[in-house]
């Protein structure tokens, strides 16, 4: 059995919502069906108070093994320095703490959304509670465990970002780790796996055809491309989201709303509105940031003279108004 | 006199810490700790006033469209717009989804696995309640676990993901569903009807909505609404954990000729008019400074050397200087639902909150339904109005554990003011700056603690009976 215990620090308690909408199996069935034995989550087990305590002394203890340290939230090291912006209940001693000490105890460390791998919502603003990530503080190496830090299995924190995460990338992160075939290259340079980095929200975006004529929505609801003025950065924000849709068939642009690049450190402060692009000179700053600039606004306006009528109406409809014309054999 | 910290306190949303002093084998006095302060009232300071849709969810991951909801309203209401009336359908049934399912995920995953606890070993329903609710693996947890992942199908559809969406605005949704997203979702709802038929209710849900008398109440046999009856019943669970039998609702699910749940005040078994200008948050007990203060001008400024008396991060709102609880029960005895009045005379306790909790999903059902039902999917989802470089905004809206209100002040285009006072922390306050103990507080007096319990029983009950939302709390 693979053991995992679960700690909530300073977040929204959001990626384990999530978690419980996995499906095809649930997640109480693919962790048992995976061999994960979960120790505690706050959210889900039995044990309660002082039951609780006697763990977590067991694993500070060295008494009883433990496999993966999951972390859901940012860590608040406020106020100065002390962490005590987040205690534990019932335990005297902050979050800050309890990470630093079972860390190194762990097997491999997870965290779980963008608040624990990179500080994520809970530091923005001017950062109230001084949040940071377990490795990262924002983009920067390094947050409440230093830039060397690795766990027993010599791994640096696997950062499941996301915000929330899709129930999917925790638990096949889990059961990568469980099969003991998760390793140093299935990981990308913010220490994310691969596995849902390696596409960009973009790919099997809907709204593909509007993006290749640059058939840009205006306002919200309308069903163009959200790139060019509603804040939409999904052509380089890492995620599978509409590869391996959300609740059965949902993704933030098949909703109608733009990415906003939830699982990339620092999404919490675009320095601008979330829902507009910044524009420079009516261009939009922050193109695909693999494609040279000046190829990238040769193509668009090309393919903007060459938008078909349907596409254009469309993109500031709130539906599709004008149809494809059927295709008919021998056409 | 013993004093025992129960803690950490799971299964309620975020962090908590409770501190008893226990008198004769009872609770002499209870405080109540929400040990993690974020601060997301100065996070949103110079903001664009749009981004509140995005930063607001992100308070808390169980009431994520509570929280777009309470936000949207307050920029419609800082705009003076009025939503598209399909919009506003659309979103009450993303909203009225979204606390279905916190209801569920309390009954299932949160309170009911305390009664499989091996404290209860010989009980009559004890190796029924462990079949059902043992925490992870009772079957029924895992069906409700199963059904609400396939009722967040329509969020999927309708608002992209759940938690954290944006396609709440204040002029209506982002996404026009056609017919066929309409036969999709009444599908979904069919098959969500017939896991509370088969396995909440074991009986046509609108036959537990229509029961009246508390007596019929704890008469009902079937189903695991039974099953938790049953054992309400055996350990006699309403006559612990009273609150202060004043029950504040902001009204749920605005429509034409006024909300589905109504808004007021009930209080000596009637149920008076609201006035907002009541609200006050006092300071007094927590890490916060300001002193007591309205909403709209109000402050968020963490007192960092953590002082005494301060025990809290959590500040303590107050109705016309009296303590109030919201939540589901709340909502039905304030509109009137003749079992919740009965159970609100009787005086309210651990079963009544359950109680209005069953009932509340039963009622909900038969809304989504209707509202699915009555989309017009030619009309417009969406209607714009013009953020005012300065202006204020107030949004009120009934989040499954109560009423949220988002304060809002905007001047020179950014915000400058943001205060939010979440269900919970109305139910969970500090004591007051008359040193007054908050609604669960003064539940928890009385509570029964065994000669052998480090976390009592009785007290764990009574907290989870509020299905607290602690993030939600300090924020």
């Amino acid at each position: 059995m693979t053991t995992v215990l679960w700690l909530q620090a300073a977040g929204c308690g959001g990626c384990t919502m999530s978690l419980l909408c996995a499906e095809n199996p649930g997640v109480f069935e693919t962790l048992e069906s995976a061999g994960i034995d979960l120790l505690w989550h706050p959210a889900v087990s039995q044990a309660t108070g002082a039951e609780v305590r006697t763990l977590l002394a067991e694993i500070e203890g060295g008494a009883r093994a433990l496999d993966i340290l999951c972390v859901e939230g940012s860590i608040a090291t406020g106020p100065k320095g002390s962490g005590r912006y987040n205690m534990l209940g019932g335990t005297g001693r902050p979050m800050l703490e309890w990470v630093r000490r079972l860390a190194p105890l762990a097997g491999h460390v997870m965290a779980v959304g963008s608040c624990a791998a990179f500080g994520g919502v809970t530091s923005a603003g001017g950062n109230p509670s001084g949040a940071v990530g377990l490795q990262f503080d924002g983009a920067l190496p390094g947050g409440a465990l230093p830039q060397g830090f690795r766990s027993r299995m010599g791994l640096p924190v696997i950062n499941v970002a996301g915000c929330p995460t899709h129930p999917d990338w925790v638990t096949e992160t889990l059961m990568l780790i469980a099969s003991g075939t998760l390793d140093a290259a299935a990981l990308d340079d913010f220490a994310r796996p691969r596995f849902y980095t390696d596409h960009l929200v973009h790919h099997a975006c809907p709204k593909n055809e509007f993006y290749e004529y640059k058939a840009s929505a205006e306002r919200l609801s309308e069903i163009g491309c959200m790139m060019e003025h509603l804040g939409c950065v999904g052509t380089q924000a890492v995620g599978d989201c509409n590869i391996r849709p959300w609740n059965g068939q949902g993704s933030c642009t098949r909703a109608g709303y733009p990415c906003i690049a939830c699982t990339e450190p620092e999404f919490e402060e675009p320095r601008h509105a979330f829902t507009e692009t910044p524009k420079i000179a009516g261009i939009p700053v922050g193109l695909p940031s693999d494609m040279p600039k000046a190829w990238f606004m040769a193509l668009a306006s090309l393919s903007k003279a060459a938008t078909p009528r349907r596409v254009g109406v469309n993109a500031t409809s709130d539906r599709i108004a004008v149809p494809p014309v059927p295709r008919r054999p021998g056409d | 006199m013993p004093r025992l910290v129960v803690g950490p306190f799971n299964r309620v949303e975020g962090d908590l810490e409770v501190t008893l002093d226990v008198e004769e084998g009872r609770v002499a006095r209870a405080r109540v700790n929400s040990p993690l302060f974020r601060g997301f009232e100065i996070m949103l300071l110079g903001k664009d006033p749009r981004d509140a849709l995005t930063l607001t969810p992100r308070i808390c991951g169980i009431c994520s469209i509570s929280q777009s909801a309470a936000a949207a309203r307050a920029l419609a209401d800082a705009q003076g717009l009025t939503p598209a009336p399909e919009g506003e359908r659309v979103a009450q049934l993303i909203h009225g989804i979204e606390n279905v399912c916190d209801h569920l995920t309390h009954f299932y995953l949160f309170f009911m696995a305390d009664f499989a606890r091996p404290a209860y070993v010989g009980r009559t329903w004890h190796a029924a309640v462990e079949d059902r609710f043992l925490a992870t693996q009772g079957s029924g947890a895992r069906a409700a676990v199963a059904a609400r992942a396939q009722l967040m199908h329509i969020l999927g559809l309708l608002a992209g993901k759940w938690p954290h969406t944006l396609a709440l605005q204040p002029g209506g949704v982002t996404r026009a569903p056609g017919p066929r997203d309409k036969v999709r979702i009444a599908l979904t709802l069919r098959q969500f009807r017939g896991f509370l038929e088969r396995e909440l209710f074991g009986a046509p849900l609108e036959s537990f909505a229509e029961l009246t008398d508390p007596a019929a109440l704890m008469a009902w046999e079937t189903g695991d609404a039974g099953l938790f009856l049953h054992a309400a019943a055996d350990l006699d669970l309403d006559a612990v954990g009273r609150g202060p039998g004043r029950y504040l609702s902001y009204g749920a699910y605005p429509q034409a000729g006024g909300p589905a749940f109504a808004a007021g005040l009930w209080a000596e078994g009637r149920r008076g008019a609201l006035d907002l200008s009541e609200v006050v948050e006092h300071t007094a007990h927590s890490w916060m400074q300001g002193g007591p203060r309205h909403p709209a001008d109000g402050l968020t400024e963490p007192d960092e050397d953590m002082a005494a008396p301060g025990y809290s991060w959590c500040k303590a709102p107050r109705m016309a200087g009296q303590v109030v609880e919201t939540g589901a029960f709340a909502r039905q005895v304030v509109d009137g639902h003749p079992l919740a009045v009965a159970l609100a005379r009787a005086g309210g306790g651990v079963t009544s909150r359950v109680a209005g909790r069953l009932i509340e999903i039963a009622r909900t059902q038969v809304l989504l339904e209707t509202w699915c039902a009555g989309i017009d999917p030619d009309a417009p989802f969406m209607a714009r109005g013009m953020m005012p470089s300065d202006g204020e905004g107030v949004g009120l809206v009934e989040a499954a554990r109560g009423a949220l209100g988002h304060w809002l002040r905007i001047e020179g285009g950014r915000i400058a003011g943001y205060q939010i006072v979440a269900p919970t922390t109305w139910n969970f306050s500090p004591r007051d700056g008359d040193g007054v103990p908050g609604a669960l507080e003064a539940a928890l007096e009385g509570a029964p603690v065994g000669a052998d319990e480090d976390t009592p029983l009785s007290v764990q009950h009574i907290v989870r009976s509020f299905d607290p939302c602690m993030v939600c709390t300090v924020h």
